[in-house]
Order: C-alpha cells, then sequence, then structure tokens
C-alpha cells in the first residue's frame, strides 16, 4: 500500500478482501460487487447490442469479427452438447462466458490500483480512506458466483418442466435410477444431484478467483520483488480467468442437456 | 464470505443481461452468421456448376470438333469421288467427241477418195478412150463404141 502509514500485513490482506458494504444483517449490499459486475456487464453487453444491430452478412470487420468468433466458439459448445432447442440456451452460455470472463479479467489490474482510486475518491468525499473499501474481482464474491448459479438452477427446473412435463418429471425424479420400488431413494438421490450442481458450480468459480486474487495480494506484499513475480502469476492467470469462464459455460450447457433428455 | 442481500441484486444483473443477450445480441450476429455461411455455401456451390458448365462445354466442343472433322472427311471422300467422276465423264466426252470428229473426217475423207476416184476414173476411161480414139480413129465411130465405154465405167 503506498501510503506510508503504520499497516500490518494481515491488516492490508484483510482491507484488500473487504467489500464495500452498505446495509446491515441479510440486507447488506456489496456495492463494490454490483457496481463492478453491472458496469463490466453493462459495458460489454451494450456494445455487442450496438454491434449486433449493426451486424452485416459480408466480410465481417473489427469488433464483429471478434465477437463473432466468441460466439461461434461457444456456440459450437452448445450445439457439441445441447441437442434440444430451447432458444435461451446459446444465449445463456454466451452470457455467462463473456460475463464472467470479463469480470474474472479485472483480476489482471494491478491489485491496489482501483481500490487507492476509490480511497482517493471516499476521502475525497469525505469519508476515512483507511475505511473505504473495493474489491474489485466481482467473481471473488460468493453472491456471485451462487446468484448465477442459482439463476442456471431455476431455469434448469423450468427446463425440466417445459420438455419433460410435470408428469414426466416426477416420473424421473421418483423412478430413476433404481426404478418404482425404491422412489424415496430415488428422490433422495435426485435432490442430493440437483442441489450439488449449483452449489459445485458457484464455490468452483468462487475458490479458484479468490485463491488467485490471494497470490496476487501475497505477491504485492514482497516490495521489489513482486515485479518479476507479478507477470508470470499474471501470465498464469489468464489461462485460470479463460478456463474458469468456459468451466462454467460449459457444465451450465451440460445440465441444460440433462434436464432437456429423458432418461 | 457472507450470503447476503447482494445475491439479488446479482440475480437482477445476471438476469438482464441473459436477457439482453437473448433479445439484441445473439440472434442478429447469428442471423449474420448464418446468411453469411449460406453465401459462402452458394458461392461454392456456384463455382462448382461452373466447373460442370465447363467440364460439359469443353466436351461438347470436343464432340463438334470431332464431327467437322468426321463431315470434312467425308465431304473431302465425296469430292475425290465427284472429281473422279467428272474426269470420267470428261473423259468419256471427249472420247465420244473425238471418235465423232474422226468419223466426220473419215467420211469426208472417203467422199474425198471417191470423188477422186470417179474423176480418176472419168480421166482413166477419157484417156482410154482418147488412146482409142487415137488408135481406131479410122475405123470406129466413137459414138457406136459409147454404150460399150459406158458399161467399162461401171465395171471400174
Amino acid at each position: 500500500m503506498a501510503s506510508g502509514e503504520t499497516i500490518t500485513t494481515s491488516g492490508y490482506i484483510a482491507h484488500h478482501l473487504t467489500n464495500f458494504k452498505v446495509g446491515s444483517g441479510f440486507w447488506t449490499f456489496h456495492l463494490d460487487t454490483l457496481i463492478v459486475s453491472g458496469a463490466l456487464g453493462l459495458i460489454v453487453f451494450g456494445s455487442m447490442a450496438v454491434l449486433a444491430s449493426k451486424a452485416s452478412s459480408g466480410v465481417p470487420r473489427g469488433w464483429q469479427n471478434f465477437f463473432e468468433m466468441v460466439l461461434g466458439f461457444v456456440n459450437q459448445q452448445v450445439k457439441d452438447t445441447y441437442h434440444g432447442n430451447s432458444p435461451i440456451v446459446a444465449p445463456l452460455a454466451i452470457t455467462i462466458f463473456v460475463w464472467v470472463f470479463i469480470m474474472n479479467a479485472m483480476d489482471l489490474i494491478p491489485v491496489d490500483f482501483l481500490p487507492i482510486v476509490a480511497q482517493q475518491v471516499g476521502a475525497a468525499a469525505g469519508a476515512d480512506p483507511h475505511h473505504v473499501y473495493f474489491k474489485v474481482v466481482a467473481t471473488t464474491d460468493p453472491n456471485l458466483t451462487f446468484a448465477m448459479s442459482i439463476t442456471v438452477f431455476l431455469i434448469m427446473i423450468w427446463m425440466n418442466f417445459q420438455v419433460k412435463g410435470i408428469g414426466g418429471f416426477m416420473h424421473e425424479i421418483f423412478t430413476v435410477p433404481f426404478g418404482p420400488k425404491l422412489a424415496p431413494v430415488n428422490l433422495l438421490f435426485r435432490i442430493v444431484e440437483d442441489i450439488a450442481k449449483p452449489i459445485s458450480l458457484s464455490l468452483r468459480l468462487f475458490g479458484n478467483m479468490y485463491a488467485g486474487e490471494m497470490v496476487f495480494i501475497l505477491i504485492a506484499l514482497l516490495g521489489v520483488w513482486q515485479l518479476p513475480l507479478a507477470l508470470p502469476w499474471a501470465l498464469f492467470h489468464i489461462l485460470i480467468i479463460t478456463l474458469q469462464a468456459f468451466v462454467f459455460m460449459m457444465l451450465t450447457i451440460v445440465y441444460m442437456s440433462m434436464a432437456s433428455e429423458s432418461h | 464470505m457472507s450470503i447476503n442481500a447482494t445475491l439479488i441484486g446479482q440475480m437482477i444483473w445476471f438476469a438482464l443481461f441473459i436477457w439482453i443477450t437473448m433479445k439484441y445480441v445473439w440472434p442478429p450476429l447469428n442471423k449474420a452468421m448464418a446468411d453469411r455461411q449460406q453465401l459462402i455455401a452458394d458461392g461454392l456451390a456456384a463455382g462448382e456448376r461452373g466447373k460442370h458448365d465447363l467440364e460439359l462445354a469443353a466436351k461438347r466442343s470436343a464432340d463438334t470438333i470431332r464431327e467437322a472433322k468426321e463431315k470434312a472427311a467425308a465431304i473431302m471422300t465425296e469430292a475425290d469421288k465427284r472429281g473422279m467422276q467428272i474426269i470420267e465423264e470428261a473423259k468419256a466426252a471427249s472420247r465420244g467427241e473425238a471418235e465423232k470428229v474422226y468419223a466426220g473426217k473419215m467420211a469426208e475423207l472417203e467422199q474425198d477418195v471417191e470423188r477422186a476416184r470417179s474423176a480418176l476414173r472419168d480421166r482413166v476411161a477419157e484417156l482410154a478412150v482418147a488412146g482409142a480414139e487415137k488408135i481406131l480413129r479410122r475405123e470406129v465411130n466413137a459414138a457406136a463404141h459409147a454404150d460399150m465405154l459406158a458399161g467399162l465405167k461401171q465395171e471400174l
């Protein structure tokens, strides 16, 4: 941290891992998570929407080329895995991949940069700069990852009803995998299986990004040694950023595919 | 890590972005990509068709050339035959003409010969008569022996 006041190592780390909060109890809002994820989403999806409205079927140029490449890649994954015809799966996968990727990529901005900017803004607004917190990487907030995985879970349940109907879905819940005689066991298995999906989905993303951010913070504590260390870790982290976005997207497609196929 | 109302806010953000992608991003871009795919497929098909047409045209032109050659050869043969025929005809015609001329000349010649012969005969008869006259001047009357002389002329 730049200011030369008495700051302990654990204080520095704790400062970086504290959210910018408003409210109390359950009704606490992490404003940094909401602002960063919302702003990034609005910028990315807004520009994609503007670009899509001008998209031509001629030779693609510039950003259209880039987005078509990304969307084509995601769509290929959807086509390979999901064989239903619901119009929501491809947009859902695109949203997840692009949004998670861009939020993860905030990890590559030097760890102190945006928090210090936030402190300056906070100080200018009359707050104590030591109590201005700003957590830049929104995917290190479990609220965000759970919000995404629960939304995916709800869409999955809705798709189950949509494709199989209430009767078909109930039949599947009570008879798969052990047949109708063991209906309670089947139901228990199904509940465990389905609850595990959103939990694993969100905790995987949260854990990876939290750990990556933690390493960046620890590297930043090394004084001058952070210079040779931060770059290799950032390069390696690019892989994790992309991979986590891809895994979240891919598993979502797989869950949608499972929801729309009869056993 | 604490779960709180941020979760609800994030779900709203997520739903909003899914909606934007579903309504404004994916359909137009997907359509553009599908259209381009169709365009490229059409172009390739047109290229393929062009190639096929070219092959057909090459085959047709080869056929035409072969046919033309055959026709030319047939015409040449026909012309040769016709030429020979014309030559034959001309030969035949000239031979006939020559024969006719020959016959005409022959007849003329024969007439001349005949004429000369008859003149000669007259002359011989005259000479004979003159000789005989000279010999027989004293005792023979020319008129009395005219019949005999005419008979003699007929015999020659």
